[in-house]
């Protein structure tokens, strides 16, 4: 569903990517690994379309996608977590997951005004959806809460929520279990299969723990100071050379 | 430590006297043809002294004054409380507002004229603070052409009543509409700056406008303004004391009492209360609506919200939008209300009023600005022996609040939707 080829991200005199090429089927879960500063954020901005690649072509569901506007993107089913959580600190657990479904209750300012039915319909299910998703990431008695006063791992699941109430097609996440303990990493294992297997949403992972990369893959992309270094299923990876000199090599 | 802070002291000590007293001291005076230049009198001289030492002694202790200033808060007793749970909040907020709108209603006809004509042009400035307050205080957009949209509403209907004869209420959706048009297509290119771009793009934009109508004679008058423009009607019935437009009645002779002139001042006060309130009503609802969380949410993170699908432009042209409509409202209102207006009514300084009411009264907080645009219209009207200080007083107070309480007097405290479970 997702094919990205020969993309190219450059920053003045800085090459971040470099001709990286990757797809993504339906059902799927694909990391992308590598050393810090080898450019898969700025991979994940290119698609998400925060930043419009200097080269190469972005087909989501067969259309090209590059340059277009990031909530366009967002809007077409694909839908992004951040490295560093990005939550809306003062508003509540709940408010984050219905600003987030803001596109299923847009209509018209007077329906609101007035509260139609349709329109408290709507605003009524979303706010289910909100919930069955709290409840999914276990945060439902937190849901009155400020979001800015949760602790670290709940914000991390709080953000996959979020993005789940879009019902996207493509979830991406940058390094969702950074910071989080062992015992939370496993729940995160957990969720990310359980989002493919029970919702059908392919996955494009960033992560630096390995073992839950390994773990949860179906395959895998590696780069390296913006080039694509080897790509394949997780025991492939494993055995390349190169990425054994390269970067689990290092660790 | 001490040291710089006395070299600085003394550096604005010298400062202030260099500025003084040229501006003070010296004066220009005819002399026959020619034009002298005067020394200052003792009395200019001591005072700009005193003022040097003023400025020295304070920056000198500066860090101990503006600390202590800081602790102030604590002076009030009700600073240290646990904030109310929300579900209490919500129902007295209603009730304070409920009480002070029933206060409104009766209060006009306890007071003298004068007052009740006060009371209309604070009811004014609630509508307009009310509006700006969506734009700055709850989408974070620094506006400071927001007199612009009020003028747009002011002469709307002034040049329809004048070219077209439309009445007050006929004119007042125009001219509110008008206004939120004005925002939308100037949004449109402008809300892609960012803060002080935007300001300063605003800023323009306010004067475009005030020159536009000033310069463009033929339509508008210029600078002379219009005139006759005409008062609102209840149900077709005039307050005025013989009846202007054919098939009005008047509403002194259709209800058998003596026509007085406080009949109209008091319906007008009426008129603008009713406003007020819808204005109120209607943003609080919004700011329940999706649209309201979008705004916020695009104040406290763009990139996450734009993440989601909202659209920084769109979210933003709304928030411009609405805030341009109320204007419109408001200015419909003054133009009915002075009966003449020009475009010295719509000069930057009005923008920057109605900004110092929503910051005192705290953005986003609906009592807090409604307290802050009785305080800003009435106290210079109490304090007239100071109109010369007036601006002073004000700049004044507002870098005492921006030290002191930066949040406003009553800062925002948005309910939130809570979710009930379903045990
Ligand atoms: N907006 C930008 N402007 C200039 N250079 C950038 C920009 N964004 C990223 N870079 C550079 O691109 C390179 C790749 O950065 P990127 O954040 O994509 O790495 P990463 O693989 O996500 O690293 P990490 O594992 O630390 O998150 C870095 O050298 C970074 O400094
Ligand atoms: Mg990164």
């Amino acid at each position: 569903m997702l094919e990205v080829s020969n993309l190219s991200m450059r920053f003045g005199g800085l090459l971040a990517v470099d001709q990286v090429s990757l797809d993504v089927q339906e059902r799927e879960i694909v990391s992308i690994i590598g050393p810090n500063g080898a450019g898969k954020t700025t991979v994940f901005n290119c698609i998400s379309g925060f930043y419009k690649p200097t080269g190469g072509k972005i087909l989501f569901e067969g259309r090209e996608i590059q340059g277009t506007p990031d909530y366009k993107i967002s809007r077409l089913g694909m839908v992004r977590t951040f490295q560093h959580v990005r939550l809306f600190n003062q508003m509540t657990v709940v408010e984050n997951l219905l600003v987030a479904q803001h596109r299923h209750l847009n209509t018209n300012l007077l329906a609101g005004l007035i509260k139609t039915p349709n329109y408290r319909e709507r605003e009524q299910k979303s706010l289910d959806r909100a919930t069955y998703w709290l409840d999914r990431v276990g945060l439902l008695d937190l849901a009155n809460r400020e979001a800015g006063n949760l602790a670290y791992g709940q914000q991390r699941r709080l953000e996959i929520a979020r993005c789940m109430v879009t019902e996207p097609k493509l979830l991406m996440l940058d390094e969702p279990a950074a910071g989080l303990n062992p015992a939370e990493t496993k729940d995160l294992n957990q969720l990310i299969v359980s989002l493919k297997s029970d919702y059908n949403v392919s996955v494009l992972l960033i992560e630096h723990d390995m073992s839950l990369v390994m773990d949860i893959s179906d395959r895998i992309t590696v780069i390296n100071q913006g080039r694509p270094l080897a790509s394949g299923t997780p025991a492939e990876v494993r055995q390349n050379d190169d990425v054994i000199k390269a970067y689990l090599g290092e660790a | 430590m001490a040291t710089p802070n006395f070299k600085h002291a003394l550096f604005c000590a010298i400062v202030t006297l260099i500025i003084a007293y040229p501006i003070l001291g010296l004066n220009l005076v005819a002399q026959g043809t020619k034009v002298g230049l005067e020394g200052a009198t003792t009395s200019t001289v001591i005072s700009v002294v005193l003022a040097a030492f003023v400025v020295f002694f304070f920056q000198l202790f500066r860090d101990s004054i503006m600390g202590n200033l800081g602790k102030l808060p604590k002076l009030n007793p009700l600073s240290g409380r646990e904030p109310m749970p929300q579900a209490k909040r919500a129902k007295l907020e209603s009730w304070v507002l409920t009480a002070i709108v029933v206060f409104a209603l009766f209060w006009p006809f306890l007071v003298s004229r004068g007052s009740v004509d006060l009371a209309t042009l604070v009811l004014i400035y609630v509508m307009l603070a009310l509006g700006l307050n969506v734009v700055v205080g709850l989408a974070g957009l620094l506006d400071l052409g927001y007199v612009a949209f009020y003028a747009v509403g002011a002469y709307t209907f002034a040049l329809l009543s004048q070219y077209f004869g439309f009445s007050f209420w006929a004119a007042l959706p125009i001219g509110a509409c008008l206004a939120a048009l004005f925002g939308l297509v100037l949004g449109f290119p402008v809300l892609r700056l960012r803060g002080d771009y935007l300001a300063i793009v605003t800023l323009g934009f306010g004067e475009i406008i005030r020159i536009l109508l000033n310069n463009w004679t033929a339509v508008t008058g210029g600078p002379n303004g219009i005139g006759g423009i005409p008062e609102p009607t209840l149900f077709g019935m005039e307050f005025g004391r013989r009846v202007k437009e054919e098939g009005n009645t008047s509403f002194h002779e259709t209800f058998g009492i003596a026509y007085s002139g406080e009949h109209k001042v008091i319906f007008l006060y009426l008129i603008a209360l009713v406003l007020a309130v819808i204005t109120a009503l209607v943003i609080r609802r919004l700011m329940r609506m999706p649209v309201g969380r979008a705004w916020e949410a695009l104040r406290e993170d763009e990139i996450a919200a734009r993440s989601l699908g909202l659209s920084r432009t769109a979210v933003k042209l709304s928030a411009f939008t609405i805030g341009a409509f109320f204007a419109g409202f408001a200015g419909t209102v003054f133009a009915s209300k002075q009966g003449f207006i020009s475009p010295e009514s719509f000069v930057f300084l009005e923008s920057a009023i109605i900004l110092a009411i929503v910051v005192l009264g705290g953005m986003g907080s609906q009592i807090g600005v409604i307290l802050a645009a009785i305080a800003v219209t009435i106290l210079p009207e109490l304090a007239r022996e100071f109109a010369d200080y007036r601006m002073l007083i004000f700049g004044a107070a507002m870098v005492l609040m921006m030290v002191w309480r930066p949040q406003g007097l009553m800062p925002m405290r948005r309910i939130h939707i809570e979710l009930k479970r379903q045990e």
